[in-house]
């Protein structure tokens, strides 16, 4: 299916929502793994909102992308049960294992790097998520790893 | 002989492995001769013990920690018969602790709203009935909405998210406001670090949380309630819509809640990854679809909240304690705790800590009890140092403050808060000075932008906390930073500026060496 046919079906199954922007959202990401910026228009007179608006939505949660992300995406848990354990230090490790910053992509499309502010899994810390999959007590070999065994055509 | 294997399926347990744990059994099993039934149960929250396999024969339980997909041969020929009882066989193994009344962790606890957590298939609805769910519901579809409301005041229930507002006065305020629609909104957007209540009782219980927001549609006349669940929770996403699917199915929810001709509806939806939609009226903001930019009080949500209409805010855990209250009665809810903290608070031990997992204990034990009993010191090994109480927005205590009960009021003239129950430990090595700026940087992130105090302010924070780091007029910017916290504190619309400084100040007050 063409992106526009995508984004046009997203907004069918939404637009008598109550609410239904964050909905549409997701899954608009769901299918095509962004937002693109061409469908800011369509989603907007759909709803009746202005552009302003909708951008202002996608732009203000850390979960919506404008771009394409890479083929996984992980999330290091940044916050304070997993610095206790040495989150800081997984951080350093994983940029640098990934030659990238936080929230960039590795250069192959592979993978995207993003901080999380914590996922629930805070007695067995450092925490990591892989796409659907939570990992725990991750160290930079554990990391390490979790990246080798990664599948390339798609899940983790 | 017929046995129950039970391997729990909590996002812990599976990040510990026990998705290959039950897989190994299933595999092997299918190639023996053995007469056992595979369950995937919720998690008891002892999570130091994790992938915590538990074997039931004939109404007695026997526990078996860590194990591990390797264990699961051992684990096999100690099921096979033999000349030994069952629990002869099982006490070779690894790991093996005895039933649940000898595992310290679990029996030193008073639980209530986790009473069934681990026991069971979470999506077993029968096996809910037999553990006593949904008599809280059958009682209020024989009361009058006012009665339901009653009750919850009585037993003196407080909101769990961390404002510990009293819940019946919210209630009671949705219930006096005339309107055609009203509102349950659950808030399952549980950012603190440091806490994972909510997502184990919405993994290991849904049923619960739906049988309370059924009751508080019932206390107030609302007929929709929606969910908002953060989104770094897919499990627990996962579980609450086949469990509510599980409910409609049978007539739980939807248009004759159990042949009583009152409806009830429930909704999902997914936030973004905005740690400030824990606040209410931001939560309310997202859920219409907008920017969660926090909205001023009054009015209060519980006049106009969800699309400009009565809406009770609870979080997960106030809602499902709601369903106990009605079981048992207010009063007899109310007999437990300390001063004006009635009922159980759940406690999630986390951070550099060895043995962390969830203790549900009354109100008013000490924080050092609750350290000494169940938490066993660091997990490093190095002597306990800080201990973050209430999540991001909580102080750092010191070993000085650790004889303070848990108790809300008893926080709150320490200067700290219990919040939802969080409590992070850091050993020896924890740098203060990064702890209080993280705080702010924080804090930066997560604004929402609306007023200026927490914006601007957060942002200020993390420049004047970098120059005491780089040893810039120190003692200048300490004064700065501490007006600076006034100045969030004192001029900030919600929680999220206001108490932003807790952290900062209480690392300041209490470890002071590591800023000099």
């Amino acid at each position: 299916m063409q992106q526009d046919q995508v984004v046009t079906a997203c907004i069918e199954r939404y637009r008598s929502t109550a609410g239904g922007l964050l909905p549409l959202l997701h899954d608009v990401q769901a299918h095509l793994g962004y937002i693109p910026s061409e469908s800011v228009s369509e989603i907007a007179s759909a709803l009746n909102l202005s552009r302003a608006e909708v951008h202002g939505v996608i732009t203000f949660y850390h979960d919506f992308r404008t771009e394409k992300g890479g083929r996984h995406r992980i999330q290091i848990c940044c916050a304070e049960a997993c610095q206790a354990m040495g989150a800081r230090t997984l951080q350093t490790h994983a940029m640098h294992a990934l030659g990238v910053a936080m929230g960039e992509t590795s250069a192959d499309g592979r993978v995207t790097l993003e901080p999380v502010y914590c996922l629930g899994n805070c007695a067995c810390s450092p925490s990591v998520r892989i796409d659907e999959e939570v990992h725990a007590r991750v160290n930079a070999r554990r990391f390490d790893q979790l990246l080798s065994a990664l599948d390339d055509e798609g899940k983790a | 002989m017929s046995l129950r294997v039970f391997v729990p399926q909590d996002t812990t347990a599976i990040a510990l492995g026990a998705d290959r744990v039950a897989a190994e059994l299933r595999a092997q099993l299918a190639t023996m001769d053995l007469d056992v039934t595979l369950v995937r149960n919720g998690s008891r929250g002892a999570f130091w013990l994790e992938p915590l396999v538990e074997i039931e024969c004939e109404q007695q339980r026997f526990l078996v920690s860590n194990m591990e997909s390797d264990d699961v041969p051992l684990l096999l020929s100690a099921l096979a018969n033999g000349p030994d009882s069952l629990e002869q066989r099982l006490k070779g193994l690894p790991g093996y602790l005895g039933s649940a009344e000898h595992v310290e962790y679990l029996s030193r606890q008073h639980r209530v709203t986790f009473a069934r957590s681990g026991l069971e298939d979470p999506l077993d609805l029968d096996a809910y009935r037999r553990l006593q769910g949904i008599s809280g519901l059958e009682r209020a579809l024989t009361l009058a909405p006012q009665a339901i409301v009653d009750e919850i005041t009585q037993s003196g229930l407080r909101g769990r998210g961390g404002a510990a507002f009293p819940a019946g006065i919210k209630w009671q305020t949705v219930l006096d406001t005339k309107a055609d629609q009203k509102y349950i909104v659950c808030n399952a957007d549980e950012g603190d670090s440091g806490t994972f209540a909510d997502r184990l009782l919405m993994e290991s219980d849904p049923f619960q949380l739906l049988e309370g927001m059924i009751i508080a549609g019932l206390a107030v006349e609302a007929s929709q309630g929606y969910i908002y669940l953060r989104s770094e929770y897919p499990r627990a996403h996962v579980m609450l819509n086949a469990a509510i699917e599980i409910a409609m199915n049978a007539g739980l929810l939807g248009t004759d809640i159990l042949g009583s001709g009152r409806s009830f509806s429930v909704e999902v939806r997914l936030g973004a990854g905005a740690y400030i939609c824990g606040e209410e009226t931001s939560l309310l903001e997202s859920l219409e679809g907008k920017r969660p930019v926090v909205r001023a009080k009054p009015p209060l949500p519980a006049v106009a909240g969800l699309f400009g209409q009565p809406t009770v805010v609870n979080n997960v855990l106030t809602l499902a304690a709601a369903s106990s209250v009605l079981a048992q009665g207010g009063p007899s809810y109310a007999e437990l705790g300390n001063e004006r903290s009635r009922g159980t608070l759940t406690v999630q031990l986390a951070g550099n800590v060895k043995c962390g997992g969830l203790v549900e204990i009354p109100f008013g034990r000490s924080l050092r009890e609750l350290l000494d009993e169940f938490a066993g010191g660091t997990a490093s090994g190095r002597p306990l140092r800080a201990v973050q109480v209430g999540g991001p927005l909580g102080a750092y205590l010191p070993e000085s403050l650790w004889d303070t009960p848990l108790d809300y009021e008893a926080f709150a003239q320490a200067g700290a808060m219990l919040g939802h129950g969080g409590v992070v430990m850091f050993d020896s090595t924890v740098d203060m000075q990064s702890q209080a700026r993280f705080a702010m940087a924080f804090c930066a992130a997560e604004s929402c932008g609306k007023c200026t105090p927490c914006r601007i302010g957060s942002v200020r924070g993390v420049e004047v906390i970098d120059r005491i780091i780089a040893r810039e007029s120190v003692a200048e910017n300490v004064i700065l930073l501490n007006d600076l916290c006034d100045t969030l504190e004192y001029g900030s619309l919600c929680a999220m500026g206001g108490l932003t400084p807790n952290p900062v100040r209480s690392a300041l007050a209490h470890f002071g060496e590591d800023f000099e």
